[in-house]
C-alpha cells in the first residue's frame, strides 16, 4: 500500500488508439464487474458526503423539519461550545503523545522480534495476540487493572517504592496518559508491519556493510532506518488517522467513571451531540471540522515525506 | 570517521561474552514483555472464576486461578435474560455472515476487473479507490444514518450488512494485489476454450484466490466482532445487540458484578484469540502485505 499511496501522483501514459471490438467488449465487461463498487461510491460515499455539507448547515433533530442556519453550527462550535475545545485538546494531546510513542516502541519491539533467537515464533505469537482483541474488551480489562486504590498497576508501583502512584483514569492529568499506556498493551499490529518492513531489507546490504567494517549502530542508522522509511511513513499516516478516530475505549471508560471530560475524545463528543443529543446538523459540522483538520495534517505529512522517505523503486541509480 | 575496526583488537572471549550477555538480556526483555501481555489476561481469568463475595482485588494480585473454579459465572454471563451473551454472540455471527457473503462477492468482482481486465481509466479508477480509503468515515456516519433511518432500517441489521455488498476499498486492494500474481496464461487458455469473463472469474480465478479470501474473512470477523459504534448507532433492542455493545452496556452500568463482567470480557476476547492462533500465518501475512506490497 505504501507504494500505491506514493504512486497516486504519478501519471499514467495516455494511449489514444481506436479500440477493437474485442477491447470494447472487455471494457464494457470490466465496468459491469466494477458496478457494485461504483454504485456504493455514489450512494454510500458521494451522496452522503454532499448531503453532509448541507446537513452541517442545518439544525435538524430528525423529529421536526430541518431549519437552515447557515454557518450557525460552526459559529456555535467555535464560540459557544467549551466541550468542543476540550475534545479537540484531548484528541490533539493524544495524537502528540501516542503517535511518537507507539512508533518508537513499535520499531524497538520489531527490532527485538527480528533477532534470530530460539523460540522467537513463540514470543511473536504471544506479543501479537492482544492486537486482535477489540478495544471495548481492552478498555474493560484495563479499567480494572488501573483502579487507583486496589488495581494491579498501582500495587506494582507501590511495590517498587512509589508511595503515591497516579490516580490514572480518575485524575485529570493522568487519564490521558493512562489511555496511551493502555494502547501499548495492544501495540502488536503496528509491530507486524515494521517486522515485515525489516524482513524486506535485502541482506546483501548488511553483508556489504559488514565487509566495510560497520558496527551494529552504523548498520541501523545507515541501512535499516533509511530502508525502513516507507514503512515508517505508512505507519505514521495510519497512526495519525487512527488517533483522530478514537472511540470504543473512550466510550467504555467514560461510562466507567473516568474523570469527567478528561477522556472526551473528539469522536465521542460528536457521537454525544449527534446520536444522544439528536443534533445531527451540529454533529455533521463537527465531522467536517475533523475531516479538514485531518486532511491538513495528512497533506503536510505527505509534503514532508519527499524529504525523508526513500523509495528504492524511485531511484534509477 | 573510522569504519574499519580491526578484528581481534580484544581477546575473542570478550566478544563472545558480550554476545552471550546481549542474548540473555534479549530473552529477559522478551519474557518480561510476555508477562506484560499474559498477566492481565491471567488476572482476568482468575477473577472470572471467583464466586460472588470473594474479593476481586487481592494483595498481592492473583495471576492464575488456584482456589476458585466458579464456572457458573460464564454460564450466567451467557444466559442471563437481561444480558444474554449467547444471544449477543449469535447476533454478531449473523452480522458477520452477512458481511462475509457481501464482501466476498462484491470485492472479488471488483478486484477481478482491476487485476485482470484492460479498460480505459483503469489506473485512474484504481488511484481513486486508494484515495477513498483516506476519506474519514465520520463524515459519512450521519448522512448514512439518516438515509438508513429513512429506509426504515433503523433497529435492524441491514445498515450493518448491506454496505458490504458494495465493496470495501481495502479488501478490493488486498484481493487485487493477490490476483495480479496469478499467471495470465490461465485466462487466455480459458478464453480460447470459450469462457466468458464471468466464467473465468468464477471457475479459474476465484478458486485460486482462496488464501487471500481467507485473510479477508479473518479481517471481517475481527471487524464485525469488535465494532462498537455501528451497533451503538443502529441497534436499539437488547435482543438484537452484539457482543461489543452488550459488553459496553454491562461494563458501564453502576456497580456491575465484577466476576461476571470479567467472564463476559473473556467471552468477548476468546473468539478473536482462537482465530488468531489458528489463522496466525494468514493474519500476519495479511497485515504485512498491507504495509508492503503494492
Amino acid at each position: 500500500m505504501q507504494q500505491a499511496l506514493s504512486s497516486i501522483e504519478r501519471r499514467q501514459p495516455r494511449v489514444k488508439a481506436a479500440l477493437s471490438t474485442l477491447e470494447k467488449k472487455e471494457e464494457r465487461a470490466a465496468y459491469l464487474f466494477l458496478l457494485p463498487w461504483l454504485i456504493g461510491l455514489v450512494f454510500l460515499m458521494a451522496g452522503p458526503i454532499i448531503a453532509s455539507v448541507f446537513i452541517s448547515l442545518m439544525k435538524w433533530n430528525f423529529v421536526t423539519p430541518p431549519i437552515w442556519v447557515g454557518l450557525g453550527n460552526y459559529q456555535r462550535m467555535f464560540f459557544d461550545d467549551p466541550d468542543f475545545y476540550r475534545s479537540m485538546s484531548v484528541t490533539l494531546r493524544y495524537t502528540l503523545m501516542s503517535v511518537p510513542l507507539y512508533m518508537v516502541v513499535g520499531l524497538a519491539l520489531a527490532l527485538l522480534l527480528n533477532r534470530k533467537l530460539r523460540g522467537m515464533n513463540f514470543f511473536r505469537t504471544i506479543l501479537f495476540m492482544p492486537s486482535v482483541i477489540a478495544g471495548t474488551a481492552v478498555a474493560v480489562l484495563w479499567s480494572m487493572l488501573l483502579n487507583p486504590d486496589v488495581g494491579v498497576v498501582n500495587q506494582v508501583l507501590r511495590f517498587i517504592g512509589i508511595a503515591n502512584p497516579p490516580r490514572w483514569l480518575s485524575s485529570n492529568e493522568w487519564a490521558l496518559p493512562a489511555y496511551v499506556l493502555m494502547g501499548l498493551w495492544s501495540i502488536g499490529g503496528g509491530v507486524i508491519i515494521y517486522l515485515a518492513g525489516l524482513q524486506n531489507i535485502p541482506p546483501h546490504l548488511y553483508e556489504a556493510a559488514e565487509i566495510d567494517g560497520a558496527n551494529s549502530i552504523q548498520k541501523f542508522l545507515f541501512i535499516t532506518l533509511p530502508m525502513l522509511t516507507p514503512t515508517i511513513f505508512f505507519t505514521l499516516i495510519t497512526s495519525l488517522i487512527g488517533s483522530f478516530q478514537v472511540f470504543d475505549g473512550a466510550y467504555v471508560l467514560n461510562g466507567r467513571g473516568a474523570r469527567r471530560g478528561a477522556l472526551l475524545f473528539y469522536l465521542l463528543h460528536l457521537y454525544n451531540e449527534g446520536f444522544r443529543g439528536a443534533r445531527f446538523g451540529y454533529a455533521s459540522a463537527m465531522a467536517w471540522v475533523l475531516v479538514i483538520l485531518a486532511a491538513v495534517v495528512i497533506v503536510i505529512t505527505f509534503r514532508t515525506s519527499e524529504r525523508w522517505v526513500y523509495y528504492e523503486a524511485d531511484s534509477g541509480r | 570517521m573510522q569504519l574499519v575496526r580491526p578484528r581481534g583488537y580484544l581477546p575473542s572471549y570478550v566478544y563472545r561474552g558480550i554476545k552471550v550477555i546481549t542474548i540473555a538480556i534479549e530473552y529477559l526483555v522478551l519474557i518480561a514483555l510476555c508477562g506484560f501481555v499474559l498477566m492481565p489476561i491471567g488476572w482476568m481469568f482468575t477473577v472470572s472464576l471467583k464466586p460472588e463475595g470473594v474479593p476481586v482485588f487481592t494483595i498481592p494480585p492473583e495471576w492464575f486461578p488456584t482456589r476458585y473454579w466458579e464456572w457458573s459465572n460464564f454460564v450466567e454471563a451467557l444466559l442471563t435474560p437481561t444480558r444474554p451473551f449467547l444471544t449477543y454472540t449469535l447476533n454478531t455471527l449473523v452480522i458477520f455472515s452477512g458481511n462475509v457473503i457481501g464482501s466476498l462477492f462484491s470485492c472479488s468482482l471488483v478486484s477481478f476487473a482491476f487485476a485482470r481486465m484492460r479498460f480505459r481509466g483503469s489506473a485512474w479508477w484504481f488511484n481513486f479507490l486508494i484515495i477513498t480509503m483516506l476519506i474519514p468515515w465520520q463524515v459519512l456516519m450521519i448522512p448514512q444514518f439518516l438515509m438508513f433511518h429513512k429506509l426504515g432500517w433503523y433497529g435492524t441489521y441491514l445498515p450493518l450488512i448491506v454496505p458490504a455488498f458494495f465493496g470495501n476499498a481495502f479488501f478490493i486492494f488486498l484481493i487485487r494485489q493477490y490476483m495480479r500474481t496469478i499467471p495470465r496464461e490461465l485466462d487466455d487458455a480459458a478464453r480460447i476454450d470459450g469462457c466468458n469473463y464471468l466464467q473465468i472469474y468464477w471457475h479459474i480465478i476465484l478458486p485460486l484466490c482462496v488464501p487471500v479470501l481467507t485473510v479477508v474473512v479473518v479481517f471481517l470477523f475481527l471487524g464485525s466482532w469488535g465494532d462498537l459504534l455501528g451497533p451503538l448507532i443502529y441497534l436499539d433492542n437488547n435482543k438484537k445487540f452484539t457482543v461489543a455493545i452488550g459488553l459496553a452496556n454491562f461494563a458501564t452500568r453502576a456497580n456491575p458484578n465484577n466476576n461476571q463482567l470479567m467472564a463476559a470480557n473473556l467471552i468477548m476476547m476468546l473468539p478473536p484469540m482462537l482465530i488468531y492462533f489458528f489463522a496466525q500465518d494468514k493474519l500476519i501475512g495479511g497485515i504485512s502485505s498491507v504495509g508492503l506490497k503494492g
